[in-house]
């Protein structure tokens, strides 16, 4: 299988992870595609023999980097919805939404860090290489993002007994 | 086993990845063994992670729209046989994933079933099995309006209009009747010129179901947002917009119906 055969097997991994890092089904498919544009474009960059799924990773972390830099330049839009939703949802479901919203309010850097270790399990070094960083920042970052989350569940956890008629 | 050695952080976090060897792991459970706080946090940490996967591994599922295969080199003389595998991928997956959903919806809430939450939930999935249909996403296109707002009305029982979303950038695409929960359904469907699509389900409402303010729900990646004003109850239904954008169509639509 070639470099370009593998990349489109890695496109659902892709979708995934941006998913994840930036919520909207439309905006995800807009960053995985400006990462296939680049990463075909730069395929001759690319070490035969390496891993071909970190290089595809860094090329989407600096895409998504770049975007996210070009939005807040542009405006400063917030995504603050008042909450409207009343829903009967118990157990599991309650926390995986609730999860949903919670990733989306972590930072940037330690949500990449938590989504690469957790659902592309990668290893914490190859986490360093996709991110370019120090290994200590990676456990550093995501311990954060762990407590971080715990955090804002047991906070949610303490509202919605509030809420909940 | 008192003398238990504090691990580092980092050794915790690997730990809850189920990333240490066997010493280290015997070694980290007797010291969380004396530490019920400590084994808690842990124990947090690894349900997170085990939602995660729940929430975001069914995109691995989804069929890879032709775009994103474009852009990844794929030809376009590849496309018609890179799709058919895909499609065939897909539609185990759907057949599996319907099995799974209709469970799901089968599935009583737990608390007294909201009827417009009902509503919510069959839009959501109306919209699943009809949007991502290119040959066939509409029973009657917009070129014949006038007679799918005469039929559907006549159908669903109330006064059922197609609403002009030319402010949102979204022109209709046509509509189609639907069976409901007691009785049949209107779903309309508009789209962008990039073709993000949203849908409109509108039914009959019983008399005694009180207006509601908008409210929003999520079904498995489908965002909705739903209310009952006057005799019909709405939903409208979209995986391609996000909540924000979903909201102010709503906000469209709910004006223009007044």
């Amino acid at each position: 299988m070639n470099e370009a055969e593998r990349l489109v097997e890695l496109i659902p991994r892709l979708r995934r992870y941006a998913r994840a890092l930036v919520g909207d089904r439309a905006t995800a498919d807009d960053l995985v595609q400006d990462t296939l544009e680049r990463a075909w474009a730069k395929l001759h960059l690319y070490r035969r023999g390496t891993d071909l799924r970190a290089w595809l990773f860094t090329v989407m972390h600096n895409v998504h980097v770049n975007r996210v830099r070009a939005a807040r330049a542009t405006d400063q839009l917030e995504e603050d919805m008042p909450e409207l939703a009343q829903r009967a949802a118990q157990g599991d479901a309650l926390l995986v939404r609730d999860l949903d919203r919670a990733i989306s309010r972590l930072p940037d850097e330690q949500r990449a860090v938590l989504l690469l270790v957790t659902l592309e399990e990668m290893s914490y070094d190859t986490v360093a290489r996709t991110l370019e960083i120090p290994i200590g920042t990676v456990m550093s970052r995501l311990s954060r993002a762990r407590e971080k989350l715990r955090a804002m569940m047991l906070g949610q956890g303490a509202t919605r007994l509030k809420v909940v008629k | 086993m008192s003398e238990a050695r504090q691990p580092t952080e980092a050794e915790l976090q690997a730990f809850a990845d189920g990333r240490v060897d066997p010493d280290q792991k015997a070694a980290i459970d007797a010291w969380l063994a004396e530490h019920p706080d400590e084994a808690e946090r842990i124990e947090a940490y690894r349900r997170f992670d085990e939602g995660l996967r729940k929430l975001y591994d069914p995109v691995l599922e989804e069929p890879v729209p032709g775009r994103l295969m474009r852009s990844a080199g794929v030809r376009r003389s590849w496309l018609p046989a890179a799709k058919a595998a895909s499609w065939l991928v897909t539609g185990l997956a759907i057949g599996v994933l319907a099995g799974w959903q209709l469970h799901e919806w089968r599935t009583p809430p737990p608390v007294a079933a909201d009827p417009a939450a009902v509503m919510a939930r069959r839009a959501a999935m109306a919209h699943a099995t009809y949007s991502p249909e290119v040959r066939h996403p509409v029973e009657v296109g917009a070129d014949q309006e006038q007679h799918l707002v005469t039929w559907l009305s006549k159908r669903v029982g109330a006064k059922v209009r197609a609403p002009r979303l030319d402010e949102a950038g979204m022109s209709l695409v046509g509509g189609r009747l639907l069976p409901g929960e007691s009785g049949p359904v209107a779903q309309f469907m508009y789209q962008t010129p990039a073709g993000r699509r949203i849908t409109l389900y509108v039914r009959a409402e019983a008399r005694g179901h009180r207006d509601t303010a908008f409210r929003y729900a999520r079904e498995n990646n489908v965002g909705v947002f739903y209310w009952i004003d006057g005799e019909c109850g709405y939903a409208l239904a979209s995986a391609d917009l996000a909540k924000d954008e979903l909201q102010r169509v709503a906000t469209l639509i709910y004006k223009q119906l007044d």
